[in-house]
């Protein structure tokens, strides 16, 4: 079975790779040392079970693991995220706290095997769906363009507008598309910031310049781009309490 | 101003039937002297009338000024001068309304001395009532107050302590430490002793000490090794010492933040090998100490915000020295620098500011 270990501290693979020994039946075949490098190794060896730890430079774990269509097993390893704890045991996901010992790493990878057995849906989207609230992870959208990846920071968000199964966020650079729903960005979002104007848009409240009359009841907001967004009548009366009218 | 007894709907109630039954005996004594029930019913209607607006009026002016409960004599001579002031009316209402009656204009006079007490007793209770009331109110609010000062303080405590401890850093480097055991010991026993001495000097330092930046110097340098041994080839650390700066002084784990702010976007953030340059230099009288890291123009923007969230230096540095120009950052390309300019204090204002934070 193939395995891969994701850490950007050497001295923490290596001691994955320590424990490893004991399992023979188990390969290890790629470790990476971000989240980037972790992407790309998942996808080119499809691997049964992924050590992850969160805290990696450019993109987390957690955000690593959202540009996956279907992720894989993951055990997560980590030194101290309060957050991140809470979500793992909200959802029953296996960790792993350094500095962890052969024993509990025995235990995990027993665990693991166990489950594999038995067919059970994966857990690993409402873990996601947790995670994505953490504080410093709600301050900024990762997603993928084509091979590239691409970080955008909230308040470099124009607006979000629903396609169907995926999210367009609107930027400077044109528009990115995620996997998400638009309640999940509605939750995730600061609500200050980002107000559900129309069923189907949410608009960055700091970039609207005017709001004009548009048809019977409803309303417009133009941006300053010069971009335009649909405002509904309920989405009117949260754009008038958010900016104090 | 502390909430109105009547907000109390049992006070009301109370406050209510009480002032019933005086009315309702008052009558009642009137017209047992033999006085038609007409008179009685008037007498007393205006005479207890006009005492409730009194009493009101009374309550309402001590709640915008609650007398100290040792000033009796203020609270004995106004409700000296109120009730008299009510008896005057009262008379005067009495003597238009019932006044053709002889009989009872005689009656009116001689009953002015148990009008007076009577009247003085019961707005002198009255008073008193409401004076202790509004006391216990601001005793309420004054616990209530402290309670929530306290309970700030022990929450600001509390985060101070575990910012020193810093978890992650220390359970990653047991982390490594654990890793090495295995692989490299006698390394992993130099990091053993890197960590121990690295977490006394957090621990025995207090923030008002005065440290020679020699010293301080060296234990950054605990720190910065440490790191090392985490991300290995990754970190370089450059440090240029000027001359003549080893002996001066500067506030004890002033640098620290700082330093870690560089390993945590320089380091922690990117992916590359990094450097982090540290250069110490005399300005005038000054001690001038920059800091530079690299950093991820896609993850993180230090134009905005806080610049890399360096508000504990500002404010420590506020509170030494009154000033606010003394911390600087710089972005050029993808490095950023931190300046921080510290005074050198001697002798007397040394100790005396240090006391200050």
């Amino acid at each position: 079975m193939k395995i891969i270990v994701i850490d950007d501290e050497v001295l923490a693979r290596s001691i994955v790779k320590e424990y490893l020994q004991k399992h023979p039946q188990l390969e290890l075949v790629a470790e990476c040392g971000d989240g980037f490098e972790g992407l790309k190794a998942i996808q080119q060896h499809d691997p049964d079970l992924v050590f992850l730890d969160i805290q990696m430079p450019k993109i987390s774990g957690f955000e690593m693991l959202e540009l996956i269509e279907k992720p894989p097993a993951v055990i997560f390893t980590t030194a101290f995220d309060e957050f991140a704890i809470k979500a793992f045991e909200a959802h029953a996901v296996d960790y792993l706290l350094k500095p962890f010992n052969q024993e509990r790493f025995d235990k995990a990878i027993a665990k693991w095997l166990e489950q594999q057995n038995k067919p059970s849906e994966s857990k690993t989207e409402e873990l996601l769906e947790t995670a994505s609230q953490s504080p410093s992870q709600s301050s900024r959208i990762v997603v993928k363009n084509g091979s590239k990846i691409k970080i955008i920071p909230v308040h470099d968000i124009f607006f979000l507008e629903a396609a169907d199964d995926y999210v367009k966020i609107h930027t400077q650079e044109g528009y990115f598309l995620k996997n998400k729903t638009m309640n999940h960005f509605e939750q995730v979002l600061d609500r200050q910031q980002f107000v559900r104007s129309h069923r189907s848009y949410i608009v960055n409240v700091q970039q609207i310049t005017r709001i004009d009359p548009y048809e019977k009841d409803n309303h417009v907001a133009i941006l300053r781009t010069g971009a335009k967004v649909p405002v509904s009548r309920g989405g009117y009366g949260k754009l008038k309490s958010v900016l104090g009218l | 101003m502390p909430a109105s007894p009547f907000r109390r709907r049992r006070f009301l109630i109370a406050f209510s039937i009480a002032w019933l039954i005086l009315m309702v005996d008052h009558t009642l004594l009137l017209y047992w002297l033999d006085f038609p029930v007409a008179a009685s019913i008037i007498d007393s209607g205006i005479s207890n009338t006009t005492l409730l607006l009194t009493c009101l009026l009374v309550m309402n002016s001590i709640r915008y000024y609650v007398p100290d409960v040792a000033q009796y004599m203020n609270v004995l001579a106004m409700c000296i001068i109120f009730t008299v002031l009510w008896l005057l009316l009262n008379k005067w209402l009495l003597t238009i309304t019932l006044g053709e009656y002889v009989e009872y204009s005689r009656f009116l006079i001689r009953s002015l001395p148990v009008r007076g007490s009577m009247g003085f007793l019961i707005l002198g209770m009255t008073t008193m009532m409401v004076i202790t009331w509004f006391h216990s109110q601001e005793l309420q609010l004054n616990e209530q107050r402290k309670a929530d000062a306290e309970k700030l303080t022990k929450e600001a405590e509390l985060f101070k302590l575990r910012q020193q401890l810093q978890p992650h850093f220390l359970f990653n480097s047991l982390n490594s430490i654990n890793a090495l055991i295995g692989l490299r010991p006698q390394e992993a026993r130099k990091m053993v002793q890197q960590l121990s001495d690295f977490l006394r000097g957090t621990l025995k330092k207090e923030e008002t000490q005065w440290v020679n930046l020699q010293e301080e110097l060296q234990y950054l340098q605990l720190y910065l090794d440490i790191e090392q041994v985490r991300f290995g080839n990754r970190l370089s650390t450059e440090t240029t010492v000027g001359e003549d700066t080893t002996s001066m002084k500067l506030p004890a784990l002033l640098l620290q933040p700082i330093v870690e702010n560089a390993i945590k976007f320089g380091l922690y953030d990117t992916t590359g090998e990094t450097v982090i340059r540290l250069a110490t230099s005399k300005q005038k009288a000054d001690l001038v100490i920059m800091v530079s890291n690299p950093f991820d123009p896609e993850t993180s923007s230090p134009k905005q915000g806080t610049g890399f969230g360096l508000k504990s230096v500002q404010r420590r540095l506020y509170l030494l020295f009154a000033r606010t120009d003394l911390l600087a950052t710089e972005v050029k390309g993808n490095i950023f620098t931190t300046i921080v300019r510290i005074p050198q204090l001697h002798g007397a204002t040394v100790a005396a500011d240090t006391k200050k934070i």
